[in-house]
């Protein structure tokens, strides 16, 4: 079987609440079948408001949205056959967590037999075999939240969203639990639109990030290439750390382009920029900058350390560079020694590949 | 833990309860301090006139105290004959007190209340004993009227000996003890207290039920409505919360008469002729309408606390699930409402079992309560202790349904605020 590419397409939606401003403007997504896909932005972005649209609790006020081709806008929620799970769980707080997993089998109809079936797989797939008869007040945030991905696909819907399901865990379940239902995507194959403003949730669970601000997709692309390559200095500012220099082109040449800046010219890789003069950002990567590079590398600075943080495996180093008084190096704690002192002057290095000269800021 | 049966002592070597019990000490004389004020003040408004209300219900003492000297002489007689010549004589000596003292009249009505006729039959012997001579009474007596000579006469008075009866009690439900002791029921054209009763109840459950239909979707716009606009449309539920019971019950009157404004309006929207305007005072129908009205902010408040803690997106949860919004609605939303529900019901019901002004000025005839009873036998007959026993069968009924009500829900669940 052949995965669709635009299982869910979102086609020219726009959204806005109180007709003066577009919460969400001319949205155009493409969700390929099995995929998990991330909407990742601040709040008020406008993701939850997708999200929201596609579940049918909003209705879009221009545009479509397809599901499986077949235009969704009419259909009521309770038809749309999604799953859903909400940031606060939302489990039925009267109801054991077997009467909660067989909520949505029950209203299909299914016979009690296929119910405890189904509902005996979907707990042991979260791993909460013996939890059945208990109450949804008696088990932790964790469980709970386990409770509500199992609700979510115990009727095997074609999609489940996730909105922002692990914003209310302590740090480490939060992670273990982004573990866990990055394999129950990857074991059953379902097609997964999560919303969270976390980024370090999205690089970790998806097969592609959409990254919302003001309304609008700035990027849509797997993880890695969000962060190694963001396509505007929203999305750079957004995913990870990040330094920047503001300043002008001054020159632009097959792959290449130098900025000049208030204090000095750096060499930098024209992404958003085409001609002599536009204003830019360049964004470097703090990891991408070393301090006394061996190779040869087409941007060497002086800078003064202004500022060192140890931070158990590296050590952030905050140093004024070029005017920068807020360039940020990554220098991982190995038995090398090199001269981090507070006040010392050092050489930094970095490749022109790296820097990338964006829209400016 | 469980092998070491020694104290366990703290630091100091003082046992640990010893030492917890002195630093609490100060604490709980504090905090009884503080609750002294109210804890007396109920003992005086509450537990006092409570127990003043039963003793008055079941009291009897007034006849007791009348006759002395003939409840004495009455010890030895079997009720079967008629009493020998010492009750006579204890009678007479007895009732020419009362009538010197001027307080036969009371003696007359209480016997009446037993016997029915007892009243003419007195006043003519306390005519008569004034020409009395000494000896042989029962001759004298038994001359005065014949009814004398009936035993059922004296076995009325001998029914009252006992300084405690329940007998007000039978009365509110209409029953009474007969001339043999037995409860049986009064005939069927003086059975008005049943009607009442069951009157009552059918009001209370019918106003209960009219609050509850009505409240449940101006709680839940309440609890569902954003801020700005709940606050406004709270204020109208409780504006009438502020307005003097009197004068809301007042406007009821002014609305409902027959050539009042909802009757007016039928009228010029032609759904009833001029000349046959419907009767919606001074009976049922206002009583329903205007307890209904009063009534609702208890059932709207603890709606809405209830309420206004259920997450909007359970019902979502409900629909994404597969749900109709019918389905989701009453498997999901209507459930975590119970404990409001129970609690707004609980608390209209029990206010509205006992409510009197309302029905008293609206409810004419075919409209009044139980608690009218209650207020005319305070007021008009002056029948204190039967009043007292009425009041305190309301109170018995309520706190039985406080009882089943916790049996089949559980106190736990009500959610008052």
């Amino acid at each position: 079987m052949s995965k669709k590419a635009d299982f869910v397409k979102f086609d020219k939606v726009d959204k806005s609440y109180d007709g003066k401003v577009l919460v969400v403007k001319d949205l155009n997504l493409d969700i390929e079948e099995g995929e998990f896909v991330t909407m990742l932005g601040p709040s008020g972005s406008g993701k939850t408001t997708c999200l929201m649209m596609l579940a049918g609790f909003e209705t879009p006020t221009n545009g479509e949205i397809f599901l499986d081709n077949n235009p969704i806008s009419n259909i009521p929620p309770h038809k749309r056959g999604i799953g859903m799970v909400f940031q606060n769980y939302a489990l039925f707080p009267h109801m054991t967590v077997f009467e909660n997993l067989a909520f949505p089998l029950k209203v299909r109809k299914m016979s009690q037999e296929d119910i405890e079936k189904k509902v005996d797989k979907a707990l042991s797939m979260v791993s909460l075999g013996g939890f059945a008869n208990r109450m949804p007040g008696q088990l932790s945030g964790g469980q709970q939240q386990r409770v509500a991905v199992a609700r979510a696909l115990v009727f095997d819907p074609a999609v489940v969203l996730m909105d922002e399901p692990l914003g209310a865990l302590d740090k480490n379940l939060r992670e273990s639990m982004q573990y866990e239902i990055k394999h129950i995507h990857e074991s059953i194959g379902v097609t997964v639109v999560y919303v969270t403003h976390d980024q370090g949730e999205a690089l970790t669970m998806s097969n592609r990030i959409a990254v919302f601000n003001d309304g609008k997709v700035q990027q849509l692309s797997s993880p890695d290439k969000l962060y190694e390559e963001p396509v505007n200095s929203f999305v750079a500012e957004f995913i990870g750390e990040n330094n920047t220099f503001g300043g002008e082109v001054s020159e632009i040449s097959n792959g290449t382009c130098k900025v000049k800046l208030e204090k000095g010219e750096i060499i930098a890789n024209p992404i958003s920029v085409k001609s002599v003069g536009e204003k830019t950002t360049v964004s470097i990567r703090p990891e991408r900058a070393l301090i006394n590079p061996k190779d040869k590398m087409d941007n060497n600075q002086k800078g003064k350390i202004e500022e060192v943080i140890y931070h158990g495996d590296h050590t952030r180093v905050r140093l004024n560079l070029l005017g920068n008084s807020e360039f940020i190096l990554k220098v991982p704690n190995s038995s090398q020694n090199l001269d981090i002192k507070l006040g010392n002057e050092i050489n930094i290095g970095w490749n022109s590949h790296d820097a990338r000269a964006l829209d400016p800021k | 833990m469980s092998s070491e049966t020694g104290k366990i002592l703290t630091t100091d070597g003082i046992p640990l309860e010893e030492s917890l019990k002195q630093a609490e000490k100060k604490n709980k004389i504090k905090a009884f301090l503080l609750v002294a004020p109210l804890l007396l003040f109920l003992i005086i408004t509450y537990m006092i006139p409570i127990g003043d209300m039963f003793s008055r219900s079941i009291d009897d003492k007034m006849v007791t105290n009348m006759l002395p000297k003939t409840y004495k002489a009455m010890e030895n007689w079997d009720g079967k004959e008629l009493p020998p010549e010492e009750v006579f004589e204890a009678f007479y000596l007895d009732y020419k007190i009362l009538v010197k003292n001027k307080t036969a009249g009371k003696l007359q009505t209480q016997l009446n209340y037993e016997k029915n006729g007892f009243k003419s039959v007195l006043k003519k012997l306390a005519r008569k004993q004034k020409k009395f001579e000494e000896g042989n009474y029962k001759e004298q007596i038994m001359k005065v009227h014949k009814r004398w000579r009936n035993v059922e006469y004296w076995r009325a008075i001998k029914r009252r000996a006992p300084s405690y009866t329940y007998s007000k009690y039978l009365k509110g439900v209409d029953m009474y003890s007969n001339e043999d002791g037995k409860i049986v029921q009064v005939s069927e054209d003086r059975r008005i207290h049943r009607i009442l009763w069951i009157r009552t109840v059918e009001v209370a459950f019918f106003v209960t039920l009219f609050c509850f239909l009505m409240a449940y979707p101006i709680a839940h716009l309440l609890a569902t409505l954003p801020m700005k606009y709940s606050n406004l449309l709270m204020i109208c539920v409780l504006l009438p919360f502020w307005t003097s019971l009197l004068v809301r019950t007042a406007s009821w009157m002014i609305l409902l008469q027959q050539q009042g404004i909802v009757n007016d309006f039928f009228v010029w929207t032609g759904l009833v002729a001029d000349d046959n305007r419907p009767e919606m005072m001074y009976n049922k129908t206002g009583t329903y309408v205007a307890m209904t009205q009063i009534l609702l902010p208890f059932m709207v408040l603890p709606l809405y606390s209830v309420m206004k803690t259920i997450s909007p997106s359970l019902m979502r949860a409900g629909k994404s699930l597969g749900a109709t919004p019918a389905v989701a609605f009453f498997k999901v939303y209507f459930p975590l409402t119970i404990p409001g529900i129970g609690a707004g019901c609980l608390l209209v019901f029990i206010l509205a079992i006992g409510y009197y002004i309302t029905p008293a000025l609206v409810g004419g005839a075919s409209g009044t309560l139980i608690s009218n009873q209650i207020a005319y036998h305070m007021k008009s007959t002056l029948d204190w202790s039967f009043a007292s026993a009425m009041g305190l069968m309301l109170l018995t009924g309520v706190l039985a349904i406080y009882w089943i009500y916790n049996k089949l829900v559980g106190v736990d669940n009500i959610k008052l605020g």
